[in-house]
């Protein structure tokens, strides 16, 4: 690992290619600003790609254009006839040779990388005691929002991830209904999550979440799953290892210990949420729609709307209206402008954190 | 091109099929068509390969259980002679022998009606066993790959009867030569495509 | 059967054009099929960067984005880019080697008819109102899940224009195969036509799977299949598999054909033999034996595991040699040359630099881990946009400028041509060098709208705007194409002067048998060899003039296309209407009987005198 960090010292003149790269992004979703181990590797990659790339452009583009100046008719008279050359055996092996070598120095990292970031060995891996030695979280897309079940904890939540810093954290990617694509852009390339099987792969975030723009990563889907696709946005929050254990703790007491906000409110999601949505963050994945239990702290509304109590209300009138296609019914005709009002009040109410 | 020219045995030419240019487009271009047939075959092999003994949860078909191996065996001999039967037709067609290539088309069209009409039987009965088109992806799989076999099978008896009949009167001449001729490579193309599905389908359905 | 120009009325020239035979009348029909797409999908085109100029627009809703996406990529794919190389194909190939018409006249006309009618039945769509939406890729699931008949028209277009395509490229491969002009050998051929042989190949090997792939999900959506219904045993990775297996030679077929068209403009222009003639055609055959070992690389973030990832990593880095040889070659064609800057050679030179872009980041997205980030992020939009735009795009205009003269007897006007190219040309930089750094920021592709504050506004406002200046230079040729069609001077065999293969030896636009006499070949450029040995008639005949074997014009293809077209509503509607069923019958039985009225015909064509032939060369002044 470490020799493989001094490897990349030797090419310290990308550093000037860093900056042209960088030049913009917003650290929260950038893959030019890699918060984390994966992230780097394929940063890197990117580097030497661009630079050996750029190698190629620069030398086609000066022959280009020497070629350009030095042979124009203009400057060779209009009956000018060129020699009919038909070749040059040592140009061409030229060319061929030096592309192979370059393409080599490509490879060989690219093969040590695919082989290391699709490195998934330790998932299973417990300690002595009989602990699993990793995190691991099983990551299940649907219409168009994302279940996390921390398996090993038996808790659950959805659209925000919650994650330690500083260690592999290792996924089973899965969709429920049809593909999608699961990728936070900041932290580490994006894996598929197929309809028939389990995919498998780890990222490791490297940063505190609470010092971004928003208090958080954001995640994207990216494979093309219907009409709201571009609105399948999840976030990720990346704690301490100690704050991470708090968090968990919090969760697996939200059966309960719950905050109840407003009592009415309550009564309410009883009778016309609780068939799809849990208000407990204890359980496994499955649900017809997103665990609620910590929906107080989160970020967004539907994974991009602000987070306000407004929002929520003209959310739960038409869900259609906002996330075109999305499996939830409205409510305008079934809810009161007041019973809505005590619903979204219980439901920002709702809370691991406070 | 004269239609009309009449051959002696003498004067046709060794490879009647490829006489002309018109004769040499349609031959060379019927090949390059069954390379592109090979493609598609190989594409629905593998999706069979890919599928097999795939159903719902708690599917109750398999390979080892469904096939009819006998039957199939059957349905083998009838083809691979059908083959042998029309290299006898081409042999008389080298040879300007237009009543005995009929003759020997006719008995390849025959078996291979036979062996459709055993296909047929083998289908419905496993259709009557619930093992349906829309079964499971297996079923789904089995019928393509095999039904599109049955269905050149069928073409080509088409195509056969056609060519049988609409020149009984009139004889060989240059033009219809190349039509009997690559109907025999698309006869022979069936037939090995068949001994894959033979091996790859049942063999090693059965005994695999 | 003169070639004395008649006035016909517009009912006989209608009805000349509808059963024409003549490979040169198919080119123009391809090319005007694949131009009234191009235009369409441009349209499509301009309405999704109108959409994503501003954060939240609401041009559009979220479902028709995702129709405008898909029939946007399908449309120039299918039935705009294929068409109009086919079109060059067929205009320009016969010629290049000296032949009077393909090897199958009626099959070609087929092949275009079925392509007509696929694209016309694609296109129903908006009409009906049910467009196909799970993107030109139509990956399984989603297109599975898809409700209404979008993806049925998907599923049944393709397939029939996927038949034309396919009886398109046997076609070709025989026509260059067997109707070569004496001492045209393989190793004579322009790149044009050795880049259309390779690319019918590989359409002849990579049809096939498209034709099965687009048969499972027909009979799984309308027929009860199961190949994709993962709850019923079936499996989406083998559409992925599939598609692409189609997919990716399938972007080779279209870039191969327009390499050879800018090595024939770069020689052209450069007054100079090809630079390494035999090297450029051993990487033409070499990335289309290649093109078919890479699929997978669209597939990295699938989970097909580190062992497969790595193989085809490395394969499709290998590419990049063949086709840095093809770059440098033409640079040294250039090199010591005599170049004249006309509007082809314009978008030739806009080509490389363009074309380089596109391929250096195609070998970056090879590099797999990195790829986990690229993929499906606007990086690849700008990736397959720089290849397929700036190599593909760049080609087709090239050629339109190029050959216009060869195809319709007159010159596009050279400064209107120029001034599209500048317009087009930094459109198309303007439009999608940006997109890179949208991947880069973490915009996914195929998003209808997105959220401000991602810093993502800026980025998308300049592409669209690039977007606009594309437009502005299509709509200058238009112009173009209008004024010089009705002014309508006549140019002469070699307008551009310095033609070196075949086809500049013969009329602009050539009699309907190309050559009174077969040419006799005598060397690569053999125009070129003539001219420089003072022969100002460019060829010389390798036998005296004789009858002519023509075939004859045939209705049949465009009614067994039109059989197809039926038969496809019937197999949409079968479960929900009682008419379904039997229209599906009625269009599969018309379209047999066709097939076997044009088998039992016994249609061999007829002849041209030889006294008409010397009659007309007489008329020309003695030619040949």
């Amino acid at each position: 690992m470490m020799k493989g960090l001094k490897k990349w010292r030797l090419f310290s003149l990308l550093a000037v290619l860093t900056v042209f790269l960088a030049g913009c992004g917003q650290e929260e979703l950038s893959t030019l600003l890699p918060a984390g181990q994966v992230g780097k590797d394929q940063f890197n990659l990117l580097l030497l790609s661009s630079g050996i790339m750029l190698l190629v452009i620069i030398v086609v583009v000066a022959i280009y254009l020497i070629a350009l100046f030095r042979f124009r008719r203009s400057k060779l008279g209009e009956d000018h006839i060129p020699e009919q050359v038909e070749g040059s055996h040592t140009l061409e092996l030229v060319w061929t040779i030096i592309p192979i070598l370059l393409i080599l120095v490509l490879a060989v990292p690219t093969v040590y990388y695919t082989y290391k970031l699709g490195d998934v060995s330790a998932m299973g891996a417990v300690d002595d005691e009989g602990n699993p030695e990793n995190l691991v979280v099983d990551v299940t897309a649907k219409l168009y929002w994302w279940e996390f079940e921390y398996p090993d904890l038996g808790i659950v939540t959805s659209q925000e991830l919650v994650v330690p810093t500083d260690e592999k954290v290792y996924f089973n990617l899965l969709a429920a209904d049809v593909k999608h694509s699961f990728w936070i852009p900041a932290v580490g390339g994006k894996m598929d999550t197929n309809v028939e099987n389990v995919n498998k792969f780890y990222l490791k975030f490297q940063k505190e979440s609470s010092g971004l723009k928003d208090g958080v990563f954001y995640g994207k889907c990216a494979e093309l799953c219907g009409p709201s696709h571009a609105l399948m946005d999840f976030k990720v929050k990346t704690l301490p290892r100690p704050e991470f254990d708090k968090w968990v703790a919090a969760m697996q007491d939200s059966k309960d210990n719950q905050v109840v906000a407003n009592p009415q409110g309550e009564e309410i999601f009883q009778q016309s949420c609780i068939s799809c949505h849990a208000n407990s963050g204890v359980g496994e994945s499955g649900a017809y729609g997103p665990n609620l239990a910590s929906f107080g702290d989160r970020n967004r509304i539907a994974g991009y709307l602000d987070h306000t109590k407004e929002n929520l209300v003209e959310w739960i009138k038409d869900p259609q209206k906002h996330k075109p296609g999305n499996t939830m019914p409205a409510f305008k005709d079934q809810l009161s402008d007041e019973e809505l009002d005590a619903l979204a009040e219980y439901l920002m109410g709702l809370s691991v954190e406070k | 091109m004269d239609l009309n020219k009449k051959f002696t045995p003498e004067t046709w030419p060794d490879h009647p099929e490829k006489a002309t240019l018109e004769a040499k487009n349609k031959f060379v271009g019927f090949w390059l068509f069954l390379g592109g047939e090979t493609i598609l075959f190989a594409t629905l092999f593998a999706t069979y390969i890919a599928l097999k003994n795939s159903g719902p949860s708690g599917f109750g078909y398999s390979t080892k259980e469904l096939y009819e191996l006998p039957l199939v065996f059957v349905m083998t001999m009838l083809l691979l002679t059908s083959s042998l039967t029309s290299v006898y037709a081409m042999y008389h067609l080298r040879n300007y022998n237009f009543k005995k290539m009929q003759l020997w088309l006719a008995i390849t069209a025959l078996l291979g009606l036979g062996f459709l009409m055993l296909e047929v039987y083998e289908f419905t009965h496993y259709v009557k066993d619930g093992f349906t088109y829309s079964n499971s992806a297996f079923s789904s799989s089995f019928y393509t790959l095999v039904g599109t076999h049955g269905f050149h099978v069928a073409i080509g008896l088409v195509w056969i009867t056609l060519l049988i009949f609409r020149n009984a009167k009139r004889g060989l001449n240059l033009y219809n030569a190349t039509k009997y001729y690559t109907f025999s490579l698309y006869w022979h193309f069936i037939d090995v495509v068949w001994v894959f599905i033979f091996t790859v389908v049942y063999l090693m359905g059965v005994i695999g | 059967m003169s070639s004395v120009a008649q006035k016909k009325g517009f009912g006989a020239t209608l009805w000349d054009w509808l059963t024409t035979v003549d490979h040169k009348k198919i080119g123009i029909l391809y090319f005007l099929g694949g131009g009234f797409f191009f235009v369409l999908g441009g349209i499509e085109a301009l309405l999704i960067r109108w959409q994503l100029y501003k954060p939240n627009n609401d041009l559009v809703s979220a479902g028709l984005y995702n129709d405008l996406i898909t029939m946007h990529g399908t449309t120039m794919i299918f039935l705009a880019a294929m068409p109009i190389l086919f079109g060059f194909m067929n205009a320009i190939v016969p010629l290049q080697i000296g032949a009077r018409d393909v090897a199958f006249p009626f099959i070609n006309s087929l092949g275009f008819w079925m392509f007509f009618f696929g694209g016309l039945f694609l296109n129903i769509s908006w009409i009906y109102g049910e467009v196909p939406d799970a993107g030109w890729t139509s990956y399984a699931s989603l297109s599975l899940a898809s409700p209404g008949h979008g993806i049925d028209f998907y599923a049944i277009g393709l397939q029939i224009a996927g038949g034309g395509t396919l009886m398109a490229g046997i076609n070709f491969l025989v026509t260059i195969i067997n109707m070569r002009a004496p001492g045209m050998t393989y190793m004579r051929m322009p790149l044009f036509t050795w880049t259309t042989f390779v690319a019918s190949a590989m359409i002849l090997f990579a049809f096939p799977p498209l034709t099965v792939g687009l048969f499972f999900l027909t009979f799984d959506r309308m027929f009860g299949g199961n190949f994709f219904h993962h709850a019923m045993g079936g499996n989406t990775i083998i559409w992925e598999h599939i598609f692409w297996i189609f997919g990716h030679p399938e972007v080779y077929i279209l870039i191969l054909p327009a390499f050879g068209i800018f090595s024939e403009i770069f020689s052209t222009f450069s007054r100079k033999r090809l630079f390494g003639y035999p090297s450029m055609v051993f990487a033409t055959v070499l990335i289309g034996f290649l093109g078919f070992m890479v699929w997978a690389h669209h597939m990295f973030t699938v989970g097909l595991g580190p062992t497969a990832n790595a193989i085809f990593a490395v394969a499709t880095m290998a590419i990049a040699v063949p086709t840095g040889v093809k770059i440098f070659n033409w640079l040294l064609t250039m090199w010591g040359g005599s170049i004249k800057v006309t509007t082809p050679m314009l978008y030739a030179l806009g080509f490389i630099p363009s074309f380089v872009m596109g391929g250096v980041t195609g070998v970056m997205q090879g590099a797999a881990p990195l790829d986990y980030q690229l993929h499906d992020s606007y990086f690849i939009v700008a990736h397959f946009h720089y290849v397929i735009v700036g190599g593909v795009v760049l080609a087709i205009l090239a050629a339109t400028h190029y050959w216009w003269p060869k195809m319709f007897g007159t010159m596009l006007h050279e400064g209107l041509g120029k001034v599209t190219f500048v317009f087009f040309f930094i459109g198309f930089h303007m439009t999608f060098l940006i997109q890179h750094w949208l991947g880069f920021w973490g915009m996914p592709r195929r998003v209808w709208t997105y959220m401000n504050d991602q810093g993502w506004d800026m980025a998308n406002l300049i592409s669209t705007i690039g977007a606009l200046l594309m437009a502005v230079g299509v709509i200058v040729l238009v112009i173009n194409v209008i004024i010089t069609s009705v002014k309508n001077v006549k140019v002469s065999n070699d307008p551009w002067g310095d033609g070196r293969t075949l086809e500049w030896a013969i009329e602009s636009p050539p009699v309907f048998y190309n050559f009174p006499t077969t040419p006799l070949v005598r060397g690569l450029d053999t125009v070129w060899i003539e001219k420089m040995e003072g022969n100002e008639a460019g060829y010389t005949a390798a036998e005296p003039v004789k009858d002519i074997h023509m075939p004859n014009g045939s209705i049949i293809p465009l009614l067994m296309s039109f059989g197809l077209f039926i038969a496809g509503f019937g197999a949409m509607f079968r479960t929900e209407t009682s008419w379904g069923l039997p229209v599906l019958i009625i269009g599969l039985a018309w379209t047999f009987v066709c097939m076997a009225a044009r088998s039992l015909q016994d249609d061999t064509g007829y002849y041209i005198k030889k006294e008409e032939l010397l009659r007309d060369m007489k008329r020309k002044g003695g030619q040949a």
